[in-house]
């Protein structure tokens, strides 16, 4: 006769960046289920955020998260412009686009370093954190910060990058290029690595569309999800394909992640070579008025921004859904009958934002 | 401006959200907004990148009637308005009631307007230090 | 399974990875956001930076003296008060506070 015994997992545990707290039950060493418990980060920033105007909430909604920040402002932004009825000029947008995939880049790079971390290879957690290194260097040349950028805003950009600047993206994405190819054929083809990691978490196509799986976590189980298709900001002219896996464990969320990276390249070569000359910002007098829901794809999935604004300059609410919100059900269905030594390396492998989640 | 939105009301919630099941759309989440005299809760569908949306009537007081039991991924947005917005929420799967996010010593129902609580705006600070 | 061999050799002889702080201090880049500076004799004393600020860091008064104050602890380097300015006095410094 089996006893469950019931043991947490977190809220401090050392693979786990930030704090989230998952009574497991036990049953002998398999996972039977998982009960999260969250609410260690809240700081009510939606409650905050009607507190101040809303040009001054740019700045408050960029440091939701510290990893994918960028592109809260950006969606915040599109919000605004939405309401108000703005289009920002060409060069914004592919200024966006540009500081938008050099943060997916850092995220990801960041998220297979505690993958690798997770298991155990901390020699290859140093190494891809170094090759981030040199993105967040460019991010600092460009913008004046490494991580709240505090470049977007409604109605444009506030920041130019004038064309040596431009030479200096393209010489440093050859540096990271040159060292990405030497470390993620170790990450993908190493024997001890896909031990840990083939046929871990496995989640299915089904559960994960019915559980509300979305980012990289819905692309490896086999959906075709990706909001950038959609062609917001300059995506449209530049044409972005959603890479999808279909195995759906741990190690195809890594593989798609790794994919997105050169994606990523990519789309930031194709950008500055396409960019046009013109003004950044385009200047208003409105004030946000109405309500709108705006999306927008983070390096971990989509993320939905409903704005309300009634005429003044501080808005009457502002939500966010991020995505680690929403991945949270479906890691509760992969949780279910794996082993306890592979909790972590799940957990780790939808990539959690809890800050984002909790706000 | 949303575009899509088809008000419903209490009664017909469930089966409303029923219907959309089968045609494959997909739960994005909920949204709770206080509109003074009652709650405005918005519920957001997607099917290929489209966003379909219900908007529901809440009178303050009245309980509001759990999707979950059809929707598992409902019930982490459910929790969250129980406890920013003190809403009853009945037939969870997963009821955390009203600890999900707030802790037994934070302020009650912090985004209701009224009776709620009001952050007093933080003046400017009397000793500030020199600038370096 | 020796696939990052070659990588340990080529750590063991080059030189070091990281910089030899603080007898070696990188530059900053230009524009950099290190810490806010204002220029005392061109400042009016509007109040408009005060106004903008998100932390609520600058502290204006005109009366009875004219004194512009900056709380550097909650200060967050955002630089909305530089664009605000009308008379642009206030500029950003490229280097970060440093202990005194």
């Amino acid at each position: 006769m089996a006893k469950n015994t019931i043991i947490p997992f977190g809220p401090q545990h050392p693979v786990l960046p930030e704090p989230i707290q998952l009574r497991l039950v036990l049953d002998e060493e398999r996972v039977v289920s998982a009960i999260p418990v969250v609410g260690y980060v809240h700081r009510g920033l939606e409650k905050l955020a009607e507190q101040k105007d809303f040009l001054q909430d740019t700045f408050l909604i960029e440091r939701i998260c510290g990893i994918c920040s960028f592109i809260h402002s950006l969606t915040y932004s599109m919000g605004i412009e939405s309401m108000m009825g703005l289009t920002p000029p060409p060069r914004a947008q592919y200024l966006r686009v540009i500081w938008s995939e050099l943060h997916r880049m850092h995220s990801h790079l960041l998220a297979v370093g505690l993958l690798a971390d997770a298991f155990g290879f901390e020699n290859l957690f140093m190494q891809l954190w170094r090759t981030r290194e040199h993105i967040m260097d460019a991010m600092e040349a460009t913008t004046g910060a490494r991580v709240m950028l505090g470049t977007c805003c409604p109605g444009g950009v506030r920041k130019d990058i004038d064309p040596e600047l431009l030479k200096f993206i393209l010489t440093t994405l050859v540096t990271v290029e040159k060292e990405m190819d030497e470390q993620m054929p170790v990450l993908l083809n190493d024997y001890s690595v896909k031990q840990r990691l083939c046929g871990v978490g496995i989640l299915d196509k089904q559960t994960a569309y019915e559980r509300g799986a979305v980012g990289p976590t819905a692309r490896a189980s086999g959906i075709s999800m990706d909001l950038r298709t959609h062609g917001y900001a300059a995506y449209g002219e530049l044409g972005v394909e959603p890479m999808v896996e279909t195995d759906g464990d741990c190690y195809a969320r890594t593989k798609v992640r790794v994919r997105e990276l050169y994606q990523s390249m990519n789309i930031v070569r194709k950008a500055i070579g396409q960019i046009p000359a013109g003004p950044i910002n385009v200047p208003f007098k409105t004030k946000p008025d109405g309500e709108v829901v705006m999306r927008a794809e983070q390096p971990r999935g989509e993320v939905l921004y409903y704005l309300k604004g009634n005429g003044t300059d501080m808005l009457e609410r502002l939500r966010v859904r991020t995505p680690t919100f929403a991945n949270i059900p479906p890691v509760l269905a992969m949780l279910a009958g794996c082993e306890l030594a592979d909790v972590g390396v799940i957990v780790i492998s939808i990539d959690p934002c809890i800050s984002c989640t909790e706000r | 401006m949303i575009n899509n939105v088809e008000n419903i009301t209490v009664d017909c919630l469930l089966d409303k959200v029923a219907s959309k099941l089968p045609l494959g759309f997909r739960f994005v989440t909920m949204t709770c907004v206080d509109c003074g005299e009652h709650f405005d809760i918005l519920y957001h569908f997607d099917k290929n990148y489209e966003l379909t949306n219900f908007r529901l009537s809440l009178k303050k007081g009245e309980p509001l009637p759990s999707i979950s039991g059809l929707i598992f991924a409902a019930l982490v947005v459910e929790n969250e308005i129980q406890d920013l917005f003190g809403i009853k929420v009945n037939g969870l799967a997963l009821d955390y009631e009203g600890r999900f996010l707030l802790t037994e010593t934070a302020p009650e129902k912090p985004l209701c307007r009224v009776p709620g609580v009001m952050i007093v705006e933080a003046g400017k600070p009397a000793a500030a230090a020199e600038v370096k | 399974m020796f696939s990052l061999i070659g990588n340990v050799f080529k750590n063991l002889r080059s030189k070091y990875a990281t910089r030899l702080y603080p007898y070696e201090v990188r530059e900053s880049f230009t524009g950099s956001r290190g810490k806010l500076e204002i220029d005392a004799d061109v400042c009016i004393y509007c109040g408009i930076c005060s106004k903008r600020c998100p932390a609520n860091a600058i502290t204006v008064t005109r009366k009875p003296d004219k004194t512009w104050t900056l709380d550097s602890y909650r200060c967050i380097v955002c630089s909305y008060c530089v664009d605000a300015c009308p008379k642009k006095c206030l500029h950003m410094n490229a280097k970060h506070r440093s202990q005194e």
